[in-house]
């Protein structure tokens, strides 16, 4: 837990010293139309770097208790983030390719999460993977008209 | 007059799109409230963006059927699986769960929601005279006061929260922080984006919600290793009817865990105190206090009328001063505004049929929430019997369709899973999250409020100490910001002095 307080208190102290930098730009006086820009976010953020620094100093007088998270606590964890990140990547990547859209992608998250993860039955796998998108695309697209990210099968359906 | 105006907002809560909507509301709340990793805020967060396209009375009453939901579901996971679905309900899995092993879960489960009802009728009662007193006298309020008030609802975080004062008040910070992130509409300029594209949007308040609260709490889930081991819910209309022969001899834990609830509730993250507080009473009062936890029915009541009071009560600063009293209410004033609706005192004068329509919702979701989970109890308790491996995607893909629907843009669906680490983070490090979301909700209004009184007083802070109520409030404020500096001190002057014999005669 240590390590843990020390890392987040020197990152929220960073965050504050790169907000007050960003604010010192923008002006933290008073402008034509009272305060400038900067004004709150150097406040705030100079009593971030001060608030932090506390927590850094108390965490550092303290001795090492038990760890932030052990190894098998860990995995799980670890189990679900990736998924996660790979689902949003195979969902529509950063870059240039474009991605096969946000139904397909959920399809394929949740198949491969509760056969690898849940080892769950093919058949409750394929029916889970198939209903939930579907019924996520009439919910979304048709019902609410709010529109999801589309990929080339919905391109071919005609979506 | 205000009669005259609830009944206004009865024509507008009965009509049957309003009550078809405030019985999907329930329905899907009270399903929020029971899975794991999604609650009352991101329940309602995820939904936000299908309301942008309703007519706001609809939208408001689809919002706050999902809180009341919410707070139901979250007494079944208590009693039933010993899961407090929110930390509200920590002390109703005292008693709770104790009486489901004994085979009582049907006793359990009418007390509980029964005694939210309660709860909740009394704070609903008590809004409908309140809201338009409170809004009155907000409507004299200028940027001073609101700034005022919005200090004194951070410094409650500070000084009465419980925990780490430092942490809460980094968590405030961090949400004001990344609230400024983006364009600033007043001058014009671009702040903290350094030449990205993507933070000139900024951060949105509705996927730092699905983050913090729903993926991060299914990573806090997984790594406990949740298992669900449920008792059956044995609820039929004898157990029904029979408990509540039972319950009006706690008729002074009704009226008394709906006063805590209330007083502590419209204050923020008043609710869990309420609970707990509630609680501790009952057991001291009561004849039998050896029987609490191990089952007693009264250690139901208590703590779930106080918290679905209090639960209640955080709508009114919300609904008259703008200042949401919960998480959960900080996502519907960001639907307000989203909506086009001003919030504060001045709904009351602008949209009154919103408001009223509001208030009266309040009425006929509780009736309808309590309805419907005493008689569905068994479908909502099987929902926990889904496997985790399936639950777990299945929440994650709403999250992401939640969170791409606010801008529709994938960089939030990253952002989101940034928030979920951060608050896995964060929930093991005891950094408080909701001041975190109050601060990226409030963000804006409370640097407008902040920049309207320095151009009032050309600059200078005196403004918020000179002005009679601004002045009052910005003194209990400070007061509770100090509070954790000053109470060690204290502690010692007076350990000091009890420790050291008093001489004779002195």
């Amino acid at each position: 837990m240590r390590a843990a307080e020390l890392v987040t208190a020197g990152v929220l102290m960073l965050l504050g010293g790169v907000v007050v930098y960003d604010a010192v730009r923008l002006g933290v006086g008073w402008g034509i139309e009272g305060p400038r820009s900067g004004f709150l976010p150097f406040c705030l953020a100079g009593l971030l770097v001060i608030v932090s620094a506390a927590i850094f100093v108390r965490a550092w007088r303290r001795p090492a208790t038990r760890p932030f998270a052990t190894r098998v606590q860990l995995v799980p964890v670890l189990k679900v983030l990736v998924p996660i990140a790979l689902f949003i990547t195979v969902t529509d990547p950063p870059g240039p390719p474009d991605g096969l859209g946000l139904y397909v992608a959920a399809a394929l998250y949740m198949a491969a999460y509760m056969r690898w993860v849940g080892g769950h039955r093919w058949l409750v796998v394929a029916g889970m993977a198939v209903t939930v998108p579907i019924v996520a695309f009439v919910v979304f697209e048709q019902w609410f008209l709010v529109p999801m990210p589309k990929g080339p099968l919905e391109a071919w359906l005609g979506y | 007059m205000g009669l005259d105006n609830l009944f206004l907002g009865f024509q507008v809560a009965i009509t049957p799109f309003n009550l078809f909507v405030a019985v999907v509301g329930v329905l899907l709340g009270t399903v929020i409230g029971v899975l794991p990793g999604l609650g009352g805020a991101n329940g309602v967060a995820i939904l936000l963006p299908l309301t942008f396209t309703m007519p706001p009375t609809s939208a408001i009453i689809l919002l706050t059927s999902i809180y009341w939901g919410a707070l139901f579901g979250g007494a079944i996971t208590s009693v039933l699986f010993n899961i407090p679905g929110e930390p509200w309900s920590v002390a109703t899995t005292f008693d709770g769960y104790p009486l489901a092993r004994q085979g009582q879960s049907g006793q359990a489960l009418t007390a509980a929601f029964t005694s939210s009802f309660v709860g909740a009728f009394f704070s609903i009662v008590l809004i409908t005279f309140f809201a338009p007193i409170l809004a009155e006298v907000a409507l004299r309020f200028g940027p001073p006061e609101f700034f005022a008030i919005q200090l004194l609802t951070f410094s409650s975080f500070v000084g009465l929260g419980g925990g780490s004062p430092l942490k809460s008040a980094a968590s405030i910070l961090i949400g004001f922080v990344l609230a400024s992130v983006g364009l600033d509409i007043v001058t014009g300029q671009l702040r903290l984006t350094f030449g990205f594209v993507d933070l000139m949007k900024g951060f949105d308040f509705i996927v730092a919600v699905i983050g913090l609260f729903g993926i991060g709490e299914i990573l806090l889930s997984v790594e406990e290793g949740l298992r669900f081991r449920g008792a059956r819910t044995g609820m039929n209309l004898t157990v029904v009817l029979d408990t509540w022969r039972r319950l009006p001899r706690y008729y002074r834990t009704f009226v008394r865990g709906s006063v805590i609830g209330f007083w502590m509730g419209f204050k923020p993250g008043g609710a869990t105190p309420a609970s707990f507080m509630s609680y501790a009473f009952a057991k001291r009062f009561s004849r039998h206090p050896e029987r609490f936890g191990k089952g007693e029915l009264e250690g139901i009541v208590a703590p779930e009328t106080a918290a679905h009071a209090a639960g209640v009560a955080a709508m009114l600063p919300m609904i008259t001063l703008g200042i949401p009293g919960s998480p959960t209410a900080a996502v519907m004033l960001g639907g307000l505004i989203i909506w086009g609706l001003q919030p504060g005192p001045m709904l009351f004068v602008d949209n009154p049929e919103f408001v009223w329509g509001l208030i009266a919702s309040m009425y006929t979701g509780n009736v309808i929430g309590v309805l419907m989970v005493l008689t569905l109890v068994p479908l909502f308790a099987a929902i926990l019997k889904i496997p985790f491996a399936i639950l777990t995607p299945l929440i994650v893909v709403v999250c992401a369709i939640g969170s791409y629907a606010v801008h529709n843009s994938m960089i939030d669906i990253w952002y989101m899973l940034i928030f979920g680490i951060v608050g896995y983070v964060f929930k093991k490090l005891d950094y408080p999250l909701a001041p975190l979301v109050l601060a990226l909700v409030l963000g804006d209004l409370s640097e407008d409020a902040l920049r309207q009184s320095l151009i009032m007083s050309q600059g200078s802070p005196a403004i918020f100490f000179v002005r009679p109520i601004a002045g009052a409030i910005t003194a209990v404020a400070v007061f509770f910001f100090a509070l954790p500096l000053i109470t060690p001190w204290w502690r010692r002057w007076r350990g000091g002095g009890g420790a050291t014999p008093v001489a004779p005669g002195h």
